[in-house]
């Protein structure tokens, strides 16, 4: 059994590739699938400190967290049918409607 | 063995993940997602969460990522929306910025408080496998929040209908 290192750094690099891809993208849908990936490094990070401070309260959040980011994925992509139908575009410097 | 199985998948993660920001098709890059998704799962098998592995297969790499290719295809993308993307300095700043980031997180999760030597660690304790232990914290200590989610996936649903509808 491996400590849980190596884990934990794992989990980082994943969430900062997720935050790369939000900065660097400009498609919409790819921006969206680097926050998935965030949340799932971060999932990674819960279940590797459960395991390492041997109880299970990290599982139980990882699960209500993939609970919110189904709840999330569903409405998002609804947004993104939305904006698709009015701009007919999946760039993000064409939706500067609110933008001063 | 552990070591091993672990250098592997994490290596196929990695990959997978940068090949998700980095492909020009975004079909490509929701492939490329859920192999990260399975390689994560498999990291969980490793952790001693089994239950979790399963859920992330069905929820994530089955559920959410079938959403995705759907409104892919729903949205039938021309070909110049997968033109080359500009602003290199923001790109420039973007990496410079994450790769800070990076070792800041590292940092903190090696040398601070996580540490497995300054934690008092359970080591000696295995955590429970398998579904009932879960359950049993689910359905007790965290029942206000997991009742919360369910309010939530619900008002989801609700609010995609709304959205996606062209006329109610």
């Amino acid at each position: 059994m491996i400590s849980s290192s190596p884990y934990l750094i794992l989990s980082a690099v994943i969430f900062i590739i997720g935050v790369l891809g939000v900065m660097v993208r400009r498609n919409i849908l790819v921006m969206f699938m680097s926050i998935e990936l965030m949340l799932n490094g971060v999932n990674l990070a819960f279940v590797a400190l459960s395991r390492q401070l041997g109880n299970l309260d990290g599982q139980v959040v990882v699960f209500l967290v993939m609970a919110v980011a189904a709840a999330e994925a569903a409405v998002g992509l609804a947004i993104i049918i939305c904006i698709y139908r009015n701009k007919k575009s999946m760039n993000v410097d064409d939706f500067n409607l609110m933008k001063w | 063995m552990e070591i091993l199985i672990f250098s592997i998948v994490a290596l196929i993660a990695v990959i997978c993940s940068v090949q998700v920001i980095i492909s020009r098709n975004p079909v490509n890059s929701a492939l490329f997602l859920i192999a990260t998704m399975v390689s994560l799962a498999i990291l969980f098998i490793l952790l001693n969460a089994p239950f979790l592995a399963t859920i992330q297969i069905i929820v994530y790499a089955g559920a959410i990522m079938v959403l995705f290719l759907f409104v892919i295809m729903l949205l039938n993308l021309r070909r110049d929306e997968f033109g080359p993307e500009r602003r290199r300095a923001q790109r420039f700043f973007a990496i410079l910025f994450s790769f800070l980031l990076l070792i800041g997180i590292t940092t903190v999760l090696t040398v601070g408080t996580f540490n497995s030597n300054q934690v008092e660690s359970g080591w000696s304790k295995t955590i429970p496998a398998g579904v009932e232990p879960l359950a049993q914290l689910l359905f007790t200590k965290y029942l206000f929040p997991f009742e919360l989610a369910s309010v939530l996936l619900l008002v989801a649903i609700v609010g995609a209908v709304v959205m996606a509808k062209r006329r109610l």
